[in-house]
């Protein structure tokens, strides 16, 4: 069992849960996730460890409430405890000073990118992030990446907050301005497959980080298999973050559709309240 | 191992059991006939997740303890991978004294309850039963194993094995599968302080994410796992040696020895065209969602299952049995096994195979999937499938499969389960470079299952055969902590 020692509610859909976890918080590096079970029930997801604290044993997870299991987080109070928490899982991210990187983030996939923009900063880099999202509300950590970031633009679709627009276009923006090495990107898996489009075009190298459906989160089960440069990759084991040039987005979004019928079944539960909150 | 025939002649010079043999002679015990396990009926139980086989009842198990002729040379043990004292146990219970035949069996099966059911007996003690040279079916060492384990279990007088005085030499164990849970049974009895550390968040490895439920009861494990408790084994769960901690890290923190029982857990796919489309599963992550997470109670249980109509399962082990077999009681109208050999090469359990042909499941043997095609919205509606004849042996001895050219057809389905087999996870590889590996990504050790190139490792199980059987795991924990202690003692 996992204490959750800190809950902030970071916009009206997000949360950060800081939660004890004395060897995950030792071992695991940027780029690295965990898997997470709430209650004896509870199905396992998987999560990017946000950031960690090793001497107080804590990681830290920014979590948006999307469905069933999100949605039970997001109900959580501090002192409650986590079943299950395994990891850290995935490789860690290869960090380098390559120059002038682009951290391109979207909705659900700037919590993830936080640790990684980070480490490209203290590896001496460049960093330019690009937070988008639909609205004002979903953009997240702005502040804190602006502690490290030397640049940091924020688009949305409806122009609640910085420029009107989509990810692309910032990205477009930066490349047509200065020099870039490499652009790393995570978000929702149509968002990343625009950037690669896009970064193809610029012959700019990019990583995307891939968050598909898992179950156990060790190499196991194959839920997260996607197609990369042409041969079957698992997400847990070999990745999350592939090469984003090579990856077949359109089997990833088909393969992230897998459950909706059954997910919409047991959010609907949740949110009439039948089963609702953390056990 | 070899068969200590030296022991077993003094063992059946025993009084009682001379007694016993003089009271009934062979002639009439021949005459009885083989038990036969009752089982649920197979259009109800293809509905439900209970176990499919009731047991045997005391008498039953009395009657077939005595057509055990209890021979001079018990042929059945050669069979046994752990050479477990056949006609021992099988004469206690004759005698009517369980509480020994449970001692005689534990004495080198640490989980005969498991055994029991899931050995596959007529490839091993029973093909080797000298009633075969009469033509007459085995003894049904299987049947009279399982009730001898479970009548201890629900006595609620299960015997725990001595524990020896603490040494305080900690030794840690990679996975709670048979190989490990045996492993750390033994080296507690030498009165080591044994830790587990099992990446799930359940301890049992294949037997509670793997098989299900009706072949397996999840209670029975779970009985096995108190036991160790409470012979002081450790359990630490979602655990990845190698991630949540490294080797070095445990050694440092006082861990002496290791020994590696992490499976064979990584699924292997054809890659044919379409295997990626929504709606096909490895074997490992149908069985896991359904028993590890219990995805079959959804929404009662959070993670979910898809219930196909049409569910086809490629392959012919114990895996894709018990994939097709949790198909049917899904849901399914048909549920196929398609497999490239006939059935004579099927590696699953013959008492498999039977159950599930009762419950209605299809057998297209010779067959072979070739390519999947999906709908617009990415999921599995047709298989191409290609007709094989068996030519020549193989180096498993087994006729090579070859395709019939030209007979290719498509067939629909909804769901489809990969069971082709699994291979050995790489994550130890990728953290102990230094450890010498086959090609296979299985773990190279000597006799004693001490790894050849890291004397503080030992290994056994599947990771170090590839897909094998329960009774092989147990068997490789059992050597590996015999010289585990002798390592330690002579460190
Ligand atoms: C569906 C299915 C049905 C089967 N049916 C039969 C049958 O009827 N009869 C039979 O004899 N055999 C059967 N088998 C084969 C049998 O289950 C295996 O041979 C046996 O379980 C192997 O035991 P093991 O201890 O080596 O590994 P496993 O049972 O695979 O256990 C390994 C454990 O180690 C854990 N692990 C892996 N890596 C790490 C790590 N780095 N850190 C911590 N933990 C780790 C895994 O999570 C797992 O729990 C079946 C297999 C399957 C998949
Ligand atoms: S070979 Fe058959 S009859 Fe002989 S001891 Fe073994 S089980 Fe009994
Ligand atoms: S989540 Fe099971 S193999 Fe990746």
């Amino acid at each position: 069992m996992h204490k959750i020692v800190q809950r902030e509610v970071l916009s009206k859909d997000v949360v950060k849960l800081v939660i004890s976890a004395e060897r995950i918080s030792k071992s695991r590096k940027a780029g690295q996730f965990v898997i997470v079970k709430l209650g004896e029930k509870g199905e396992r997801i998987p999560l990017t460890i946000a950031d960690s604290d090793s001497e107080k044993g804590t990681i830290t997870l920014v979590i948006q409430r999307v469905g069933l299991t999100s949605h039970k987080f997001f109900n959580t109070k501090e002192g409650d405890e986590v079943t299950d928490i395994v990891g850290p899982l995935g490789l860690p991210t290869h960090v380098k000073k390559l120059g002038t990187i682009i951290a391109a983030g979207g909705g659900v996939g700037i919590a993830p990118l936080y640790p990684i923009a980070k480490a490209f900063k203290e590896a001496g880099n460049k960093l330019i992030v690009i937070l988008a999202a639909r609205n004002k509300d979903l953009i997240i950590l702005e502040k804190e990446m602006r502690e490290f970031a030397d640049e940091v633009l924020i688009y949305t679709d409806d122009g609640s907050a910085g420029t009107k627009g989509l990810v692309t276009s910032g990205v477009e923006h930066v490349i047509k301005r200065e020099n870039v090495d490499e652009v790393v990107t995570i978000g929702p898996a149509v968002m990343m497959k625009f950037v690669a489009l896009l970064t193809k075009k610029y012959n700019i190298h990019t990583l995307a980080s891939l968050n598909t459906i898992m179950v156990d989160g060790t190499g196991m089960c194959g839920a997260c298999r996607v197609t990369v440069g042409g041969s079957t990759k698992f997400v847990c084991v070999d990745g999350p973050e592939f090469n984003a040039h090579e990856v077949d987005f359109d089997e990833m979004l088909q393969r992230l559709g897998a459950y909706v019928e059954q997910e919409k079944i047991a959010y609907e539960n949740v949110l009439k309240g039948s089963d609702g909150g953390a056990e | 191992m070899s068969v200590n025939y030296k022991e077993l002649k003094k063992d059946r010079s025993a009084e009682w059991r001379q007694g016993l043999r003089n009271l009934l002679g062979a002639k009439e015990r021949v005459k009885g006939v083989r038990v036969k396990m009752s089982e649920n009926a197979p259009e109800k139980r293809n509905t439900n997740f209970f176990e499919v086989n009731n047991g045997i009842s005391a008498e039953e198990a009395a009657l077939e303890a005595k057509r055990c002729l209890d021979c001079p040379t018990p042929t059945c043990i050669s069979g046994c991978p752990v050479n477990i004292n056949i006609p021992g146990f099988i004469k206690e219970i004759e005698k009517g004294d369980m509480k020994n035949a449970a001692i005689v069996l534990k004495s080198t099966n640490a989980l005969p309850a498991i055994c029991g059911r899931v050995c596959p007996q007529e490839t091993q003690c029973e093909i080797k039963c000298i009633y075969n040279k009469f033509g007459q079916p085995p003894v049904a060492i299987g049947n009279l194993e399982r009730f001898t384990a479970d009548a201890e279990r629900l006595s609620g007088k299960i015997s725990i094995p001595e524990v020896g005085e603490p040494n305080n030499i900690k030794v840690a164990i990679v996975g709670s599968g048979p190989a490990g849970l045996t492993t750390a049974g033994e080296l507690a009895k030498y009165g080591y302080d044994v830790t587990i550390f099992e990446a799930l968040h359940e301890y049992g490895g294949v037997l509670v994410y793997g098989i299900p439920e009706f072949r397996l009861p999840k209670e029975i494990m779970r009985v096995e796992i108190e036991n160790l408790k409470k012979m002081g084994v450790k359990f630490e769960n979602n655990f990845i040696v190698g991630r949540t901690a490294s080797f070095d890290d445990l050694k440092e923190e006082g861990f002496k020895a290791f020994f590696i029982g992490s499976g064979a857990g990584l699924p292997k796919f054809m890659n044919i065209p379409g295997e990626n489309l929504i709606n096909i599963f490895s074997s490992n992550e149908y069985l896991t969602r359904v028993n590890l997470m219990k995805a079959f109670k959804f929404p009662e249980y959070d993670t979910p299952i898809i219930k196909g109509n049409s569910v086809a399962v490629i392959g012919g082990g114990n895996t894709a049995m018990d994939s097709v077999r949790t198909a049917k009681r899904l849901g399914a109208d048909r549920a196929m096994i398609i497999y490239r050999r006939s059935e004579a090469e099927m590696p699953a359990r013959d008492e498999e195979i039977h159950h599930a042909k009762e419950e209605g499941i299809e057998f297209l043997n010779l067959n072979n999937p070739i390519e999947y095609i999906g709908d617009e919205k990415g999921k599995v509606k047709q298989i191409k499938v290609q007709k094989m004849e068996l030519g020549e042996p193989d180096e498993s001895g087994r006729r090579r499969p070859r395709p019939i050219e030209g007979s290719e057809y498509l067939m629909d389905v909804d769901v489809v389960v990969v069971g082709i087999g699994t291979a050995p996870n790489p994550l130890i590889q990728q953290v102990l470079p230094e450890l010498e590996m086959t090609a296979w990504g299985t773990i190279v050790v000597n006799d004693g299952m001490q790894s050849v190139s890291r004397p503080d490792i030992f290994a056994g199980g599947d990771i170090v055969r590839g897909g094998a059987t329960v009774i092989l795991a147990m068997g490789d924990g059992k050597i590996a902590a015999e010289s585990m202690h002798d390592y330690l003692q002579n460190l």
